[in-house]
């Protein structure tokens, strides 16, 4: 990745100077350019310091019920208001949020890793291998994830770690069969049949060599697998198969708050809802940026 | 082409088998379907009698295989649950669903390349960042949500708001009790459901439309045409048009299989008693028969719509052939 590039020439008292910048600055310079990104970038740190936070930030503690009180209308001690049990919304939505990220980006990184690493395989070999992969994409396809889902967190408990876990394994697939693609493409090219002349193990290739060219697309897929765990997460506790009580994530806030659909607490209903919004809209904007910056024809425009 | 659609069928029969199989071991691994008898007075027998009837006490293989000779004789079995007959709670519930998803794709269909067309052709225009700004959002949102958030807003607040004395679009059933068919109160009770199962194919299929279409439009027979004076309005409608749907109509046919999935939410939140709202009761409890023939069924239409995309592919741009 330090191969110079001459991006441009610059006029400085009449002699023309090439500027030399490397592939790492070239990425930074284009995804600073997309300002769509930018925005989500700080809003998305902003949001994780308040939510991880919410043990300095959060006006009262998690869970704490206030049964004399019950549900109020947001007000000036309550921002978003209180649900049956007096809880503060504010509070609970910080915590939750903590939950909702976890899994979000835990998900989005094992999957890529282990997706990675299988199609990156699968494609090299090909055959077998390869063969292997693609028939149980198929399956995958028709099996519901629902169901997987929520058998899963049945039997083994309806944790975080078991979603996270169940998440990723219905996931790697997804990335697994673009890096293959990929990976079928690269491996015909001069210079991986030099690194095998000169003696490379396929390990030092796939890892060396072919990852680092394709790890635009790979990133890219990171910041999709947020999102849909995000999504993915949030429904499967609004259906109630997700992480359960004393666990709290903004699924399960909008499952609890289902009830009060048209009613006078319908302010139950929208805190939750926007941070999802929120949280996918600035990863799905990261990823926009980060395929322009990985895209060296985007200088263009 | 007919050797095409014989292999491809053929290959896709023992992928749903063994999705059915491990549905089914999924379940029996996680659910006890006589869990009811261990605490009733009849003890250990009455367990006994639960599982020997529902053939708990042989392995999976062959509980699998017991299931699958009786439902290529087309019995899918009975219902853990309600003891109902399997195939007909899935062909009642099915009905349900269809009448959804046909509604849900003609209007996303419609919308989709309407919304699409415009954008593209007033590229950069107002309207188009305010539809590519829609459709973030649209792609953005969890569509539970949605449709919690259009009951409020479009069916409860309007009620309450203006005083009046019911809502302008049902959101309980596809029916008010005494109403049946086609009629005003059939269209009233659509409206949010569909919009639910919908927002995220409209958001997708409107980009990918507007995506074509551009493509398309810098074409050199576009502008061919346009220099030989044939009218923008012509060329946008016979040429661009018409060629722009070719890759929509792909997705539009993978997707549709999809939807499947979409009922799952729209039919819990809308008390509409088809395939979704059967695949959660079932799941809840366990009731396995039901569950794999769920999953038989419903694979069948994705593997369908699969193939379908598949040779529209080919029938719409000869240049593409199948074999």
């Amino acid at each position: 990745m330090t191969t110079p590039a001459i991006e441009e020439v610059r006029a400085e008292e009449g002699v023309f100077e090439p500027v030399a910048r490397s592939q790492w600055q070239l990425f930074r310079r284009r995804f600073f350019r997309h300002r769509g990104a930018i925005i989500s970038m700080v809003v998305l740190i902003l949001l994780a310091i308040l939510c991880f936070g919410a043990g300095f930030i959060a006006p009262y503690a998690n869970n704490q019920q206030d049964l004399l009180l019950g549900p109020v209308s947001p007000n000036a001690h309550h921002w978003l208001g209180t649900d049956e049990l007096g809880r503060d919304q504010l509070t609970r939505l910080l915590y939750a949020g903590q939950l909702s990220l976890k899994i979000g980006f835990a998900v989005a990184i094992i999957s890529t890793i282990v997706g990675t690493m299988i199609g990156a395989v699968a494609g090299y070999f090909g055959r077998a291998a390869d063969q292997l992969l693609m028939r149980l994409t198929d399956l995958f396809l028709l099996v519901p994830a629902i169901a997987i889902l929520a058998l899963a967190l049945e039997k083994f408990g309806h944790t975080d770690t078991v979603i996270i876990l169940f998440l990723s394994l219905l996931f790697w697939m997804y990335v697994a069969r673009i890096v293959r693609g990929d990976v079928l493409q690269l491996k015909e090219k001069e210079f991986i049949e030099a690194a095998r002349a000169s003696g490379a193990s396929w390990l030092r290739i796939v890892v060396r060599h072919i990852i680092p060219n394709i790890i635009g697309p790979i990133m890219v897929n990171v910041t999709l697998g947020v999102a849909t765990a995000i999504i993915t997460e949030s429904t499967l506790s609004f259906l109630g198969f997700g992480v359960q009580p004393p666990q709290t994530s903004w699924g399960n806030m909008l499952s609890d708050a289902e009830g009060y659909v048209g009613t006078s607490k319908s302010y139950l209903l929208y805190a939750p809802g926007i941070m999802i919004l929120i949280t996918v809209l600035c990863v799905n904007f990261i990823g926009d940026g980060l395929r322009d910056a990985f895209d060296p024809q985007s200088e263009k425009h | 082409m007919v050797a095409y659609i014989l292999r491809r069928v053929l290959y896709s029969i023992p992928v749903i088998l063994i999705a059915a199989l491990i549905l089914l071991w999924g379940v029996r691994e996680t659910f006890d379907p006589c869990a009811q008898f261990r605490t009733s007075r009849g003890g250990q027998a009455s367990v006994e009698r639960c599982r020997k009837a529902d053939h708990l006490d042989e392995p999976i293989t062959s509980q699998y295989w017991s299931w699958l000779t009786k439902a290529v004789q087309g019995d899918l079995g009975q219902s853990e649950r309600t003891n109902a007959d399997v195939g007909s709670t899935i062909a009642t519930a099915m009905w349900y669903t269809i009448q959804l998803i046909f509604w849900g794709v003609l209007l996303s269909a419609l919308l989709a390349i309407a919304l699409g067309v415009y954008s593209a052709v007033r590229q950069y225009s107002v309207g188009d960042y305010i539809l590519t700004t829609l459709s973030f959002i649209g792609l953005a949102m969890p569509p539970f949500w949605f449709g919690l958030i259009a009951i409020q807003f479009l069916a409860v607040g309007p009620k309450n708001w203006f005083g009046l004395d019911r809502t302008i679009f049902g959101f309980v059933g596809l029916h008010n009790g005494d109403s049946t068919g086609f009629d005003l109160d059939y269209v009233r009770h659509l409206v949010l459901p569909v919009l639910t199962l919908t927002v995220q194919s409209i958001a997708e299929w409107s980009r990918f439309q507007r995506a074509s279409m551009l493509d398309v439009m810098s074409a050199d027979y576009v502008r061919t045409a346009r220099a030989k004076g044939v009218r923008r309005r012509d060329v946008l409608v016979k040429h661009a048009l018409r060629n722009a749907l070719i890759p929509l109509v792909t997705v539009m046919a993978l997707d549709i299989g999809g939807l499947f999935g979409g009922v799952i939410i729209t039919e819990k939140i809308f008390a509409i008693p088809g395939m979704g709202r059967l695949f959660l009761d079932s799941l809840q409890q366990g009731d396995a028969p039901m569950l794999v023939a769920w999953t038989v069924v419903t694979a069948v239409f994705v593997v369908l719509f699969n193939l379908i995309a598949d040779i529209l592919y080919g029938v719409l741009d000869p240049r593409i052939r199948l074999a």
